[in-house]
């Protein structure tokens, strides 16, 4: 166990180092030049050049690399090209709202996917099952920001600004802290939006899981041995059919937590997915190197959660 | 009254292919204390026969009766037949690695199967009944064992814990289906004597499935053969070995080594019938070498043969019943009497 840590925690490490490379690497590629973009169209060379400097952009791309490296282990990511702030300040102020959104549409996802995918195995062809089928392509299918836009047409256009109820303010965030009643109410169209794709994805996954494994021969010993139904369908099935689903949940969390570019752009909740946008846009390097790093972090870590979680939920799995 | 009496029991399930009649008209008994054999090649129906007496074909018709001490296994409603599962009647299966489930550990699993009939059992208890099972089924150490999950387990020690699982509530009657194919010849051995003795030791009527003469040879009292969902032939141990009428059986005793035949292995030709259009009249006429007219056009009854030994010797074939036993005599015996009738 310990040293399947160390090991996958120095490779987690390296793969890190090698998306900073790549990312830093990147920018060079890409056309613009950011210190003009910050100067403005106006700007005299004069002052193009002062602002490289201070940037430390007039030097020698390796020495860049390096300086950046030196400030990332002392745990400094250097300031925004554009409002001075440190990443670092601005990363925290933003994983609030991404943490939030995803963590929530976690549960969410869950509890429907699941819940759903069981009742569908259970039911498997019947006419219930072949509903959640159509739900569950309709689901997949339908782009997210198309939901997004919906929402809000229903909820902020039509019941708020025609008819002047307003339930679930569209955008915004507020955060948990803050008012916890308020959260929930800015939380609940952007959770529904992230949701949709992932219960129908959730909801396949987890009915093709569980009829797999109602068809394995340990479920008809569990049926032999005079177990109940639901104590063969949830003791016996779900507890097998869960192993795929808690990858998966795993993986995506992991990969959410970077950023989830349309939902939070689309409800304006200002998470690190719209402050990536943002900075990509704008050239501003030291806020794009944050938060690639971040989301890789993120990335890296679910893999190594993940293992340790199948450890446990299969003891014929050993960690190596 | 016999502990178990099926009759007529018909099996079938929908398919998109067709209905597959997987058992087609099936009458056996079985007493206390006694073994049936229940012989066939694959896909015969022997598992489906047995699966449908304890409820465990979903999405069959069923029709026909199985009394198991005076009440119909085949009426009864589902939670009167949970409660028979695995305290009354229990069931052993072919391959212990998949039939295990392989994310609890042994000892939960036998404990789980007293738990579930007795829930006034304590979770403790339950251990130290599946460590006291796990021991009377020759498992070394059970008391640590019984903390292992089955991966841990060789073949042999895998089904040695089925089988603790199978006598765990006392049943009245072990179902044990093809218990030892997944196993070798010594294991396999060992696994039989195993399942015999604890027979004998609690007065259980057992049954045995295999598509292996020779695996019962040593264990049963009573055996039939099963083909193509029918029975073909019914009869004591003995006569089944040294007695045998129809065809198929002795097809079959002919692909058993050191049986009556010394020294042939032969294996019956032709495939298995399909169970979607089975083969009319005689199931087995496309692959018998006696067949006569009347075996394409009329079903033989399984009746009584002319067996002074075993009386209740019985068998579903055209063929004189006087014809009976392996070997070249016979055989030449059953040829004549083929031509005979084609005249
Ligand atoms: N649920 C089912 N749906 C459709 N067909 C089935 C089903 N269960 C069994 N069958 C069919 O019924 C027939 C008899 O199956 P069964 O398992 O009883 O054979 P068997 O004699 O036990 O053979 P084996 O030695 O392979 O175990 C087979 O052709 C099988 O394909
Ligand atoms: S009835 Fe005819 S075809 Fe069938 S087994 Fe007997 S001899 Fe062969
Ligand atoms: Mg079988």
């Amino acid at each position: 166990m310990i040293r399947f840590l160390i090991r996958r925690v120095v490779f987690g490490v390296f793969v890190l180092w090698l998306v900073s490379l790549g990312t830093f690497l990147l920018f060079f590629v890409v056309p613009g030049d950011p210190a003009r973009s910050i100067a403005g169209r106006q700007a005299t060379p004069e002052t193009i050049a002062l602002i490289r400097e201070r940037l430390g952009l007039d030097e020698p791309l390796a020495v860049q690399y390096w300086t950046f490296l030196k400030n990332l282990f002392r745990g400094d990511l250097g300031y925004s090209y554009y409002n001075n702030q440190p990443v670092t300040a601005l990363i925290a102020e933003r994983i609030g709202p991404t943490a939030s959104l995803v963590i929530g549409g976690a549960l969410l996802w869950l509890v429907i996917g699941v819940g759903v995918g069981i009742l569908s195995a259970t039911h498997a062809r019947s006419l219930l099952d072949r509903v959640t089928a159509g739900f569950v392509v309709a689901g997949i299918s339908m782009p997210t920001f198309v939901v997004g836009l919906m929402l809000l047409f229903v909820f902020n256009y039509l019941l708020s600004t025609v008819l002047g109820i307003t339930f679930f303010p569209g955008g915004q965030y507020t955060p948990l802290e803050e008012d916890p009643a308020d959260w929930l109410r800015h939380m609940i169209l952007p959770w529904i939006t992230l949701c949709t794709v992932q219960a129908a994805i959730y909801t396949r996954l987890t009915r093709g899981s569980l009829l797999e494994v109602l068809g394995e021969d340990y479920i008809r010993t569990a049926r032999a041995k005079g177990d109940g139904n639901r104590r063969v369908v949830v003791v016996h099935g779900l507890r097998a059919a869960l192993t795929p689903v808690v990858t998966q949940l795993g993986v995506d969390v992991g990969y959410m937590l970077g950023g989830v570019v349309v939902t939070e752009s689309v409800f304006g909740l200002g998470g690190v997915g719209q402050a990536a946008l943002q900075a990509i846009v704008n050239l501003d390097r030291p806020v794009v190197m944050g938060v690639v790093l971040l989301a890789a972090f993120f990335v890296v870590l679910a893999s190594i959660v993940v293992d340790i979680a199948y450890s446990f939920l299969d003891p014929r799995v050993r960690l190596s | 009254m016999s502990l178990l009496e099926v009759t007529g029991l018909r099996v079938s399930f929908p398919t998109s292919d067709g209905i597959v009649q997987a058992v087609r008209g099936v009458s056996f008994t079985v007493d206390r204390g006694r073994t049936l054999g229940i012989v066939g090649e694959s896909g015969s129906g022997k598992s489906v026969s047995t699966q449908t007496l304890m409820g465990l074909t979903a999405g069959a018709d069923i029709s026909g009766r199985a009394l198991f001490d005076g009440a119909d296994l085949l009426a009864m409603d589902d939670e009167r037949l949970r409660r028979l599962r695995g305290a009354e009647i229990s069931m052993i299966f072919q391959d212990p690695l998949s039939s295990l489930h392989p994310l609890y550990r042994v000892g939960w699993q036998i404990g789980e199967l007293i738990r579930v009939h007795e829930p006034e059992v304590s979770k403790a208890a339950a251990r130290k009944r599946s460590i006291e099972l796990l021991g009377l089924v020759g498992i070394p150490q059970p008391d640590r064992r019984v903390d292992d999950y089955p991966h841990q387990f060789s073949g042999g020690m895998r089904q040695r814990v089925m089988i603790a699982m199978g006598v765990a509530l006392r049943p009245r009657l072990i179902i044990a289906d093809e218990p030892t194919t997944a196993l070798d010849a010594t294991v396999s051995a060992q696994i039989l004597d195993l399942l015999v003795r604890l027979q004998r030791e609690f007065e259980t009527a057992l049954i045995v499935i295999t598509h292996d003469l020779g695996v019962i040879a040593d264990v049963a009292d009573d055996v039939f053969v099963m083909y193509a969902g029918r029975q073909v032939e019914r009869a004591a141990l003995r006569s089944t070995y040294y007695r045998s009428h129809h065809p198929y059986t002795v097809g079959l005793l002919g692909s058993v080594p050191n049986a009556a035949v010394p020294g042939r292995l032969r294996q019956i030709p032709g495939a298995p019938p399909s169970l979607i259009h089975p083969p009319p009249a005689c199931p087995f006429h496309p692959r018998c070498r006696f067949v006569m007219p009347r075996c394409t056009t009329d079903e033989p009854p399984l009746d009584p043969v002319r067996d002074d030994a075993d009386p209740e010797h019985r068998s579903a074939c055209w063929l004189p019943g006087g014809l009976l036993g392996v070997g070249p005599e016979v055989d030449e015996a059953r040829t004549r009497a083929a031509q005979e009738s084609r005249e």
